[in-house]
């Protein structure tokens, strides 16, 4: 890649998922000279992870393929994968940003052909399905990654299998010489969009996410629907590989708890009754899905979606925080104990399989930001004057749906171009 | 029912949130729970109480005073502290129910057969009289005042024999027993501490 060329007049948007792609888009549709950087080898971020989207139930991955066309159309957007914001200096329409440039190992002769993945031995857990299959030491993040271009797992450097994946590529597109780049910008303003992470199940002890194979969370369920993912899009358990048909989803996992995330995610009771419909989509008629709830929070418009899925005969809601999971030893299943607080019954229920309706961090935690802004306490980033040009979007800024993220990234980006006019000087 | 019973159900008539929250330790929190249900399913003794603790959270709520308190289920919080560990609120609830079960107790509505208050006032008044629990007298008092007497007694008898060969339990503790130095100051603080609390709740003027 040919080293980026900046000015004051520049905005830079970190962070490539859907928030940070439409800002960069937004702000380089306007004419704004906009390079986004990816930590990633490719951009898309969550949702290239999702299966379908609420409420339409339409699939992430055709809007993901429009903001590609728009990114690959557009001169005045530069993109750097593998790429890492480590420090911003200065001020509003003078900030001097450092990015440090992973190396790919992979240049741009790739012809996405996948000769290397099948030289190498080496398997790794795949980050893109949370580990939930392997992949080789070699690889393409997922299908629809761009750039279309293989990675080198760096733990692979050294080994053999560095060697046969380079002697088995015909376009001399493997350069395992490539080194760590450190590069200086000048950018005018800055549009933070480095998104959320699921919150680490583990710490969530009652409910043995560390210790049963069939408790599994909300993001990885969504990995399993896809017919493109780890399992062929079947529902399976993890412990014996047998399709799961009765099904418990548990709300507020890790939100609005103060032992956990404060805040209400937003996103997970939308997902828990989307994640409904995908076992009425593979099973027909022949599924149970139970939804153990505190209450439902199905924001606005999207009530109607809640109602429909209310009326489904096979899908119960049951007014109850789960209090523990215990494992049944020989059929490995769950089983919830809590009270049901309609009627406070005391229940031990079974199920082939439970999803944590898991909630939504920022991924970047307060304490390791480059930049001095202003954060709440649950460690997303507040609007405020002292953040000078640095506007968040999307989940940088609180925990939201795909179609709010898109929204917060379109603000952003105007009032990135607001710092850039004056900059400029063509604003008063 | 007490004068000072008569005295609260005139002073907060028809709010008994507002009662539980100025009279209750940590009752003002008791608005706060948002009846998830977490503490009920952690409780190891949950299955034996008549109403678990966010089900005595939303009755305080709906003004059922007289349900609440004379209650027995505040009695049979053993303080594992579980409910407060997990309550995604932070609400203090093994405190809350000790305060409920020490305010139904002061009300006197608090039940007179439950063992758990049984042995409560035992113990405070075999620690209160020498300053030093005597565990032979407190366990004799437990089998015959609150369990089946020679029964209980008989069941627990090889327990009884251990401690002893153990030295953790003298026979001669059954006439006078161990005290404390001075036990004539202890009494005084006591009674001190009694005034003060009854000055603060209102019980004396």
């Amino acid at each position: 890649m040919p080293e980026a060329i900046a000015t004051n007049q520049t905005i830079l948007v970190v962070g490539g998922g859907i928030s940070g792609m439409s800002a960069a888009l937004e702000a380089a549709e306007c004419g704004k000279q906009v390079i986004l950087v990816e930590k990633n080898p490719s951009v898309g971020g969550r949702v290239a992870q999702l299966y379908k989207y609420f409420p339409k139930l339409c699939h992430p991955k055709c809007g993901l393929e429009i903001n590609l066309r728009r990114t690959k159309a557009n001169k005045n957007l530069r993109l750097m994968t593998l790429t890492e914001v480590t420090a911003v200096e200065g001020e509003p329409g003078n900030y001097t940003v450092t990015l440090k440039k992973h190396p790919r190992y992979v240049n741009e002769n790739c012809t996405a052909c996948g000769a290397c993945a099948r030289a190498v031995e080496a398997e790794f857990d795949d980050e893109y399905n949370f580990g939930l299959g392997k992949r080789k030491g070699a690889y393409l993040p997922h299908n629809l990654a761009y750039p279309q271009r293989y990675v080198i797992d760096p733990r692979i450097l050294g080994t053999p299998d560095a060697e046969k994946a380079k002697a088995a590529c015909k376009y001399d597109a493997i350069d395992l010489d490539m080194q760590p780049e450190e590069i200086k910008l000048t950018v005018g303003a800055i549009i933070w969009a480095t998104g959320w992470k699921p919150y680490d199940a583990n710490k969530i002890q009652p409910y043995g996410y560390d210790r049963y194979p069939n408790v599994i969370t909300s993001v990885e369920f969504e990995r399993m629907a896809d017919p493109f993912g780890p399992t062929g899009g079947r529902i399976l358990r993890p412990s014996d590989g047998k399709e799961a048909k009765d099904v418990a989803f548990i709300q507020c996992a890790g939100s609005r708890d103060r032992n956990h995330l404060k805040h209400c995610s937003r996103i997970c009771c939308m997902a828990t009754l989307k994640q409904t419909t995908y076992l009425r989509e593979k099973y027909g008629d022949d599924y149970k899905a139970s939804i153990y709830y505190i209450d439902i929070r199905a924001i606005d418009r999207i009530d109607d979606f809640h109602r429909r899925v209310k009326e489904d005969p096979n899908t119960r809601f049951i007014k109850s925080k789960v209090a523990s999971i215990t494992e049944d030893k020989e059929t490995r299943n769950p089983i919830l104990h809590g009270v049901d607080i309609e009627g406070y019954h005391r229940y031990s229920n079974p199920h082939d399989l439970v999803v944590l309706a898991i909630g939504m961090e920022p991924s970047v935690p307060a304490d390791a930001f480059p930049a001095k802004v202003r954060f709440n306490e649950e460690g997303f980033i507040v609007p405020d004057e002292a953040n000078g040009a640095i506007f968040a979007a999307g989940c940088s800024e609180d925990a939201l749906d795909v179609n709010r993220a898109v929204q917060s990234a379109t603000a952003s980006a105007l009032h990135a171009i607001q710092v850039i006019n004056r900059v400029a000087g063509t604003e008063g | 029912m007490t004068d000072y019973n008569q005295q609260m159900i005139e002073k907060y008539r028809e709010n008994f949130l507002k009662e539980v929250e100025h009279n209750v330790e940590e009752g003002e929190w008791v608005k706060m729970c948002m009846q998830c249900g977490v503490c009920s399913g952690s409780c190891p003794f949950g299955p034996y109480w008549e109403h678990p603790p966010q089900e005595l959270f939303m009755m305080i709520r709906a003004g059922k005073r007289d349900e609440v308190l004379k209650s027995d289920s505040m009695w049979m919080c053993t303080s594992c502290y579980n409910c407060i560990a997990r309550c995604p609120r932070g609400l203090p609830i093994t405190h809350i129910i000790h305060g409920l079960a020490t305010y139904a107790k002061r009300l006197g509505l608090a039940p007179k057969e439950q063992p758990t208050a049984k042995f409560a006032q035992l113990f405070w008044d075999n620690l209160t009289k020498t300053g030093r629990v005597n565990e032979l007298k407190l366990g004799l008092a437990l089998y015959f005042k609150v369990g089946e007497g020679l029964k209980t007694a008989l069941e627990n008898k090889d327990l009884g024999l251990a401690m002893l060969k153990a030295k953790r339990m003298n026979p001669f503790e059954l006439v006078g027993g161990h005290k404390c130095k001075d036990i004539k100051g202890l009494h005084a603080i006591l009674a001190k501490a009694e005034e003060i609390e009854e000055r603060k709740i209102g019980m004396k003027a």
